[in-house]
């Protein structure tokens, strides 16, 4: 099997969307997707990467040789799962869509299928170059799905979108760059393999160069996540963009940011990482709560779920960074969990303005009484994102909380984060609760508040209709799926994560042995 | 015996010759095969660089022997999209009054056949400096790349405006001139000789004993700051803005590209008499000199164009960035590929300069040029291809994978990071970042922007070359990078120093 064939079905789909009539867009944008989605899922039942630490799906092609530069696909277990991951997500956007565009309809279903070329990309991508041409080019259908079909305040939330991640990105190449250039110096050729990179940077920087470079790395990955102080673009993105745009950014894009964590800075930077990991993990944590606060003032819904983002995506940092297997198993685990709960509640806010045009907590309230389907999802994908044991929130923000509190202790895998960073952010976890909470009790229950002039130009009934339901109920049994059975997951990439983390005991040891020396 | 050697120059004179006489030909259809025999007489010289060169006769006795190739080919491609572009726009009132009826033709008065007499010598200037072997063949070359730009300047529209630009580049020009023949002078006078191989032997010498003379520093810098002014490198770019708004648009895309090109090239030779060789790197002096211009140039280049409402002016301002970038190659030096990067990127810039101005000078609003970011607004609605070739326009000027024009600055930024000039690559990334914010806005106003007032009332241009120009520069921005492989071996061979 082809991996290129997973990139270029949406991308032949994105095409041929784009020369046909306006009227079977819809259509074959969901025909393409959900093929896209077979081919992953063919491509998942045999792939040889679950549970080693193997790559499946690898395609190799010379391109630039005396750059060293290649046309490399593969992924190992954890890249799979996020194909995954977004292969599932994208016919469900696509089914979501179906009502809420109006206008420029064959850009939009285009755009959206270029974007999941691009991000299927990001993920199968084994060359550096590779990676980063994907990860950049993420940015411009976001970009035009945002500016045409976002809400009001569309073209600054574009524009600063782009800026943001574009800065980040550059600082990124910079540093990618110059890892490029001493593998260069050492071995008088250039070389964008990602695993030949990998495998120079752990021992052949050395600690200033390694804390340069994961600067530069973070400047990118940080912005994508995002890492507080960077996240401002994101309330406003999310905020602006149409229900597939946020269902896709918080779904897939914010992932690209900890999968380029997970991918690059931890396996190359072992040093610097042991030696910054504390401060990132205060970053983390200052974004669970400070984020976790601001929702709780937010009287926009879906500005309150793109708040919350930020502070869900700390805990997955936070795993990350707690440098042993069970927090990356944790971290990977939230990446898709949070895709799965957080897309499912774009969608719901998103089916929601479609009949009401407001995402106002205090103009639209008690709506159990008019839709009890639509009420039932919510409470559902809440519980689901606020961590309800059973659900497939809980498990993740479990394991990272846990091995952030176990990093501190000696064993296998020693860390640098410790009990005091577990501590507050499991504070997070009840600022989540409280927040969420009080949206549903606005929004679902209590008297029931409808603006004056609703219904008057809907096509949709009161209620969630066939097509949206069957939008959501994909969501919520793979959140049940994952909640109650998450070792499928956190089994199937076990040997990934050991692999990342193969320079860790080590490099954790030598930096506490440096620390005894010194004093 | 140095005429093989001239051989597409000598085309691009026969061209400029025929040019000449078929204009003032009082035969309308006759004059109207002017864009005919431009073409003609690049395209022939192109074939000769691509069927007939005789590598060996290039390179013989120049310093960078293998650079008349791969820029041969580029201006005679580049040339002919300009060509294109301009076709119809010196003397275009005359032209359609005579049509009209109403005046009669009249040789004396018209301009149209000398437009084209002077696009052909001034890219034969640009590519008679890749072969300069002394300083009086560059200064030479140099000046006719140059002095025929003035004048098309002037000639480009009828427009006070236009004669204010040609003044101003012509006087700025001249003192440039007078600038760089000033440093030329002083090498002389360190050196002993104009001939750049004898100048480099002598700088190594002087560099065995102790270190290159004050003499010939104070030469070099005096150079390098007179022809930043066909790089328009701060601090000589003051001029750029006021001159690239001033002429017609699609005369901007010529001046923004020949003169840039034909400096960058004389910036090449010229240092490479003074480093690089054995080994030795540049004097310190120009090192840091080249630095802060570099540094200067991009970021005065950005912010000037972040601050502008005109697209015009904003495209002038961003063209001076680009200069900058040029630089960071020049300074990264031919061993860790700067100069294949350099020219890759001359490549890359000049077709995406071309697209943006080619764009602006295929639409018009009540009969005059469109210039103001305002009258694009809402492009898309009637004017759909403009609007998407100016997005891939900007987009490969921004530098955005996998346009043509991110691997242009993909090379300068890893020549930049071999060379060792790490923090000079981190600037010019977060100037990219700045030129992002204005790039953006020529992708996102014509294809999502309101249509206003005034956005309503552009038409499209009467001729449709400047469109076509347009749409073959966006294809090529698309397509270029599928043969990169192939465009970066033809950039690093051409890019050879020394015989």
């Amino acid at each position: 099997m082809h991996p290129l064939l997973l990139m270029l079905v949406p991308l032949l789909g994105g095409v041929v969307i784009a020369c046909s009539p306006s009227r079977t867009a819809k259509s074959t944008a969901l025909v393409t997707t959900l093929l896209a989605f077979a081919l992953s899922v063919f491509v998942a039942i045999d792939f040889p990467g679950w549970g080693t630490e193997q790559w499946g799906l690898t395609f190799d092609a010379p391109w630039l040789e005396a750059w060293g530069m290649s046309l490399s696909f593969g992924a190992d277990s954890v890249a799979m799962l996020l194909v995954l991951l977004t292969t599932f997500l994208m016919p469900l956007s696509v089914l979501g869509s179906w009502t809420a565009v109006t206008h420029r309809r064959r850009e939009f279903f285009a755009w959206l299928l270029v974007l999941q070329a691009a991000m299927t990309g990001v993920f199968l991508a084994r060359d550096l170059m590779v990676f980063y041409v994907c990860f950049e080019f993420t940015l411009v259908p976001m970009y035009f799905l945002i500016a045409i079909y976002g809400s009001t305040n569309r073209a600054k939330a574009s524009l600063k979108f782009f800026v943001y991640t574009f800065t980040g990105s550059l600082l990124a190449l910079a540093g990618f760059l110059y890892v490029g250039w001493a593998f260069a110096q050492e071995h008088g050729q250039w070389s964008f393999s990602i695993e030949a990179l990998t495998a120079f940077a752990r021992t052949g920087l050395s600690s200033g160069e390694s804390a340069m470079v994961l600067l530069a790395l973070m400047a990118g990955f940080a912005v994508k996540v995002p890492l507080f102080p960077v996240h401002t673009w994101l309330p406003l993105a999310h905020t602006e963009a149409p229900t597939a745009g946020s269902v896709l950014l918080a779904g897939v894009l914010l992932k690209l940011g900890t999968y380029g964590l997970y991918r690059f800075v931890l396996p190359m930077l072992p040093a610097a990482v042991v030696e910054y990991a504390p401060f990132i993990g205060v970053l983390s944590i200052i974004g669970i709560l400070y984020a976790g606060l601001i929702c709780w003032v937010q009287t926009d819904i879906k500005k309150l779920v793109a708040y919350s983002s930020v502070s869900h995506l700390g805990f997955c940092v936070l795993g990350l960074f707690a440098l042993n297997p069970l927090g990356l198993q944790g971290s990977v685990l939230y990446m898709v969990n949070h895709g799965l709960s957080t897309g499912a509640l774009f969608f719901l806010i998103g089916m929601l303005y479609e009949r009401y045009h407001t995402r106002d907590m205090n103009t639209v309230g008690g709506l159990a009484k008019v839709m009890p389907v639509w009420a039932c999802f919510m409470v559902f994908f809440v519980l689901a994102s606020v961590g309800l044991p059973g659900l497939n929130g809980f498990v993740s923000e479990f394991l990272c909380l846990i091995a952030t509190f176990a990093a501190g202790a000696t064993g296998a895998y020693p860390g640098v984060l410790g009990p005091w960073y577990a501590a507050f952010a499991a504070l997070g976890m009840i600022i989540a609760a409280m927040y969420l909470l009080m949206m549903v009790g606005k929004v679902v229950f209590g008297p029931l508040r409808e603006p004056d002039d609703h219904h008057a130009h809907d096509v949709l009934p009161v209620d969630l209709n066939t097509r949206e339901i069957a939008v959501l109920v994909p969501l919520a049994i793979a959140c049940v799926v994952l909640g109650v059975a998450p070792w499928i997951a956190t089994d199937a990439i076990a040997g990934s994560v050991t692999e990342t983390l193969s320079a860790y005991p080590a490099a954790v040891d030598a930096a506490r042995d440096m620390l005894a020396v010194q004093h | 015996m140095v005429l093989p050697l001239l051989i597409p120059e000598l085309i691009l004179l026969a061209g400029a010759v025929l040019c000449a006489i078929v204009g003032i030909s009082s035969r309308r259809n006759v004059r109207d095969s002017l864009p005919v025999i431009a073409i003609g007489a690049l395209a022939l010289a192109g074939c000769w660089y691509l069927f007939a060169a005789d590598d060996a006769v290039l390179a013989a006795g120049v310093s960078m022997p293998f650079l008349g190739k791969w820029i041969g080919l580029v201006t005679c491609a580049l040339g002919i999209v300009l060509v294109l572009l301009n076709a119809g726009t010196a003397d275009r009132e005359y032209e359609a009054a005579v049509a009209a009826g109403r005046t009669t033709f009249d040789p004396l008065r018209t301009t149209r056949g000398e437009f084209y007499v002077f696009i052909l010598l001034s890219l034969g200037g640009l590519l008679l400096v890749t072969a300069a072997r002394d300083l009086i063949w560059m200064f030479l070359a140099l000046e006719l790349a140059s002095l025929p730009t003035y004048v098309m300047v002037a000639m480009s529209r009828r427009d006070r405006r236009a004669q204010e630009a040609a003044m101003k580049y012509f006087f700025l020009g001249a003192m440039s001139a007078a600038l760089f023949l000033y440093g030329f002078a002083l090498l002389y006078g360190a050196t002993g000789t104009v001939e750049l191989a004898g100048m480099q032997e002598a700088f190594k010498a002087q560099a065995a004993n102790g270190g290159i003379g004050l003499l010939g520093l104070a030469g070099m810098l005096l150079a390098l700051l007179g022809i930043g002014f066909k790089l328009a490198a701060a601090p000589m770019h003051i001029y750029a803005a006021d001159v690239y708004e001033g002429a017609a648009s699609s005369v901007t895309a010529f001046i923004g590209f020949v003169p840039k090109a034909a400096g960058a090239l004389a910036f090449m030779l010229l240092l490479a008499t003074m480093g690089w060789f054995d080994g030795t790197p540049l004097p310190a002096v120009i090192e840091v000199v080249l630095w802060v211009m570099a540094v200067l140039t991009m970021t005065l280049g950005n912010i000037g164009a972040l601050l502008q409402t005109s697209a015009k002016r904003m495209l002038a301002w961003s063209s001076i960035a680009h200069s900058g970038y040029i630089l960071i190659g020049i300074l990264a030096g031919p061993e860790h590929g700067g100069f294949a990067a350099v020219l890759l990127y001359l490549l890359a810039y000049g077709l995406g300069n071309t697209g943006v101005f080619a764009v602006l000078a295929s639409l018009r609003r009540g009969g005059v040029e469109v210039e103001s970011l305002e009258e694009l607004s809402g492009l898309r609605e009637r004017h759909s291809r403009s609007a998407w070739t100016m997005a891939v326009s900007s987009a490969s000027l921004l530098g955005f994978p996998p346009l043509f024009g991110f691997w242009g600055k993909l090379m300068i930024f890893i020549a930049g990071v071999s060379s060792g000039h790490i923090v000079l690559v981190v600037i010019a990334g977060l100037n990219s970042a700045i030129s992002a914010a204005y790039y953006l806005r020529l992708v996102a106003l014509p294809l999502m922007g309101e249509p206003n007032a005034r956005s309503r009332e552009v038409e499209r241009a009467s001729t449709p070359w400047p469109r076509l120009a347009s749409t073959i520069v966006a294809i090529a921005l698309v397509l270029l990078p599928l043969v990169l492989a192939a465009l970066l071996q033809a950039s690093t061979t051409s890019a050879v120093v020394g015989g």
